[in-house]
């Protein structure tokens, strides 16, 4: 089947298309998108993209940092309104990939990609749809959800500290073996909503229950961490692949959770 | 299959070719305007011997939809040695940076992408701007040495 590119000016006509066209997929920077037609994946015959210059807008409003879908991982680490992102944003790929890979594009890259992603989860952020609708990027990552096409992503700008560690065996570029985002907001001294996000151990990054169980209610002292640990792999879904085993990534989670939760004491 | 015509600036001179619908800028590089420089390794974002300047910034050819650089500046080690080789270029050679040769094009633009925004960096931080790059002859350390010693010598201004 021949392959079709069509280009829009703007993110609307482009969302029509979308919407209208069920098997077309989009392309933001095309780090996968681009991978797959090199290798001419049937899967990616109708490709859809916008050159709407809206979509690379950074902004902060009300606390809410706003970032449209085709800002890239080198966008943001040259602004300071996203400075609490940037220790994300600078280990996604190696320079090259930074220019190009977008913050909306790191939604649907499957594992163990994800990294940003796993990071706006932990912070609570939402997507704007082309259709109009927000939800929460939370939603987005779950199974089966419906095929979305985001135009925007708002961050709350955070009142603590985004803790974040990406675990790789090839420093400084490696893919995640995992990764880990996580956000305490305290009241009173004790942490209250903590969500934790772990990418690379399930098909998309996915929160810690556990962890966050024993963590909400208490001071992250030394007990504290050591149960947050323990309970740290709960519900997960590790895979197999090339990078590590999923019995290893189990193994190896709840230790670079109780550093990444000590660093933060 | 359907070709539509692009305009983009190629080492400071305009130039114009057709594209395929899905073809990447490497294939349009080699093929269509015939600059040989940037390297097909992979073609999967992994070795960065394609690697390329758009407006500046360092970009994966192979990676790269051609028509996405219409109306844009696309820089490659063509453009780089202006009637003699540029500091950059030199500096590889006195340090011994290249052995085969594969990965010295994508090499040299990573490292321009570097001292262009940076003119005198930190050891680390040559490592990171190359850490998209991989080599598999030289073990990188000559490489490291090359583009430090580049800063040194006035990093990317053009020789001659
Ligand atoms: C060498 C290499 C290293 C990498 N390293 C990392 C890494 O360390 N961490 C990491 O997380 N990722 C990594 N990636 C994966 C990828 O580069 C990033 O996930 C990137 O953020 C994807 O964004 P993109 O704009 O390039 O996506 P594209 O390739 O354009 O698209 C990826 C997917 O997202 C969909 N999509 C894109 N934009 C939208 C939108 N606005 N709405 C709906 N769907 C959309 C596409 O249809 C496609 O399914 C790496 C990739 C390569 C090639
Ligand atoms: S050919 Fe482009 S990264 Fe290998
Ligand atoms: S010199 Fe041979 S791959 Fe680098």
């Amino acid at each position: 089947m021949p392959l079709t590119v069509e280009t829009f000016a703007t993110f609307a006509e482009a969302g029509r298309a979308f919407a209208s066209a069920r098997d077309a997929r989009f392309m933001g920077g095309g780090t996968l998108v681009m991978r797959a037609l090199n290798e001419a994946d049937p899967a990616f015959a109708h490709i859809i993209r916008t050159t709407d210059p809206a979509l690379r807008a950074i902004r902060v409003a009300g606390g809410v940092l706003e970032l449209g879908a085709h800002v890239t991982m080198a966008m943001l680490l040259a602004n300071r309104d996203a400075a609490f992102l940037a220790p994300v944003a600078r280990v996604i790929g190696g320079p090259q990939v930074r220019s190009a890979a977008t913050v909306a594009g790191n939604l649907f890259a499957a594992r163990p990609y994800g990294d940003f992603a796993g990071a706006l989860m932990a912070l609570g952020a939402t997507a704007e749809t082309a259709d109009g609708r927000r939800m929460p990027v939370e939603e987005l990552m779950r199974p089966g959800v419906a095929r979305t096409l985001v135009g925007a992503i708002h961050v709350p700008v955070p009142q603590e500290r985004l803790l974040f560690a990406k675990v790789s065996r090839v420093k400084p570029k490696g893919v995640s073996v995992l990764s880990i985002a996580a956000l305490l907001p305290k009241r009173g001294g004790r942490i209250e909503g903590a969500r934790v996000v772990f990418c690379g151990m399930g098909p998309h990054p996915m929160r810690a229950a556990g962890a966050e169980r024993a963590l909400n209610g208490a001071t992250l002292d030394a007990a504290t961490i050591a149960r947050a640990a323990a309970a740290a792999t709960e519900g997960l879904e590790p895979a197999d692949d090339a990078l590590a085993s999923a019995w290893y990534r189990r193994e190896v989670a709840s230790v670079h959770l109780a550093r990444v939760l000590k660093e933060a004491r | 299959m359907a070709r539509r015509p692009i305009e983009f600036r190629h080492n400071g001179e305009e130039k114009a070719a057709f594209v395929a619908d899905g073809q990447n800028l490497l294939d349009v590089l080699r093929r269509g305007i015939g600059d040989l420089t940037p390297k097909y390794g992979c073609g999967q974002g992994t070795c960065g011997a394609c690697t390329v300047l758009i407006d500046g910034l360092p970009h994966l050819s192979c990676l790269t939809l051609a028509e996405s650089v219409a109306g844009r500046s696309v820089d490659t080690v063509a453009g780089l040695a202006n009637g003699s080789l540029s500091p950059l270029q030199e500096a590889f050679m006195d340090n011994f940076a290249a052995q085969c040769g594969y990965c010295t094009d994508g090499m040299l633009m990573a490292a321009e992408a570097l001292l262009r925004a940076n003119p005198r960096p930190s050891r680390t931080e040559v490592v990171e701007a190359i850490s998209g790059n991989l080599c598999r002859c030289t073990g990188y350390e000559a490489i490291i040495n090359a583009v430090l010693a580049a800063a040194e010598r006035g990093g990317v201004r053009r020789a001659g």
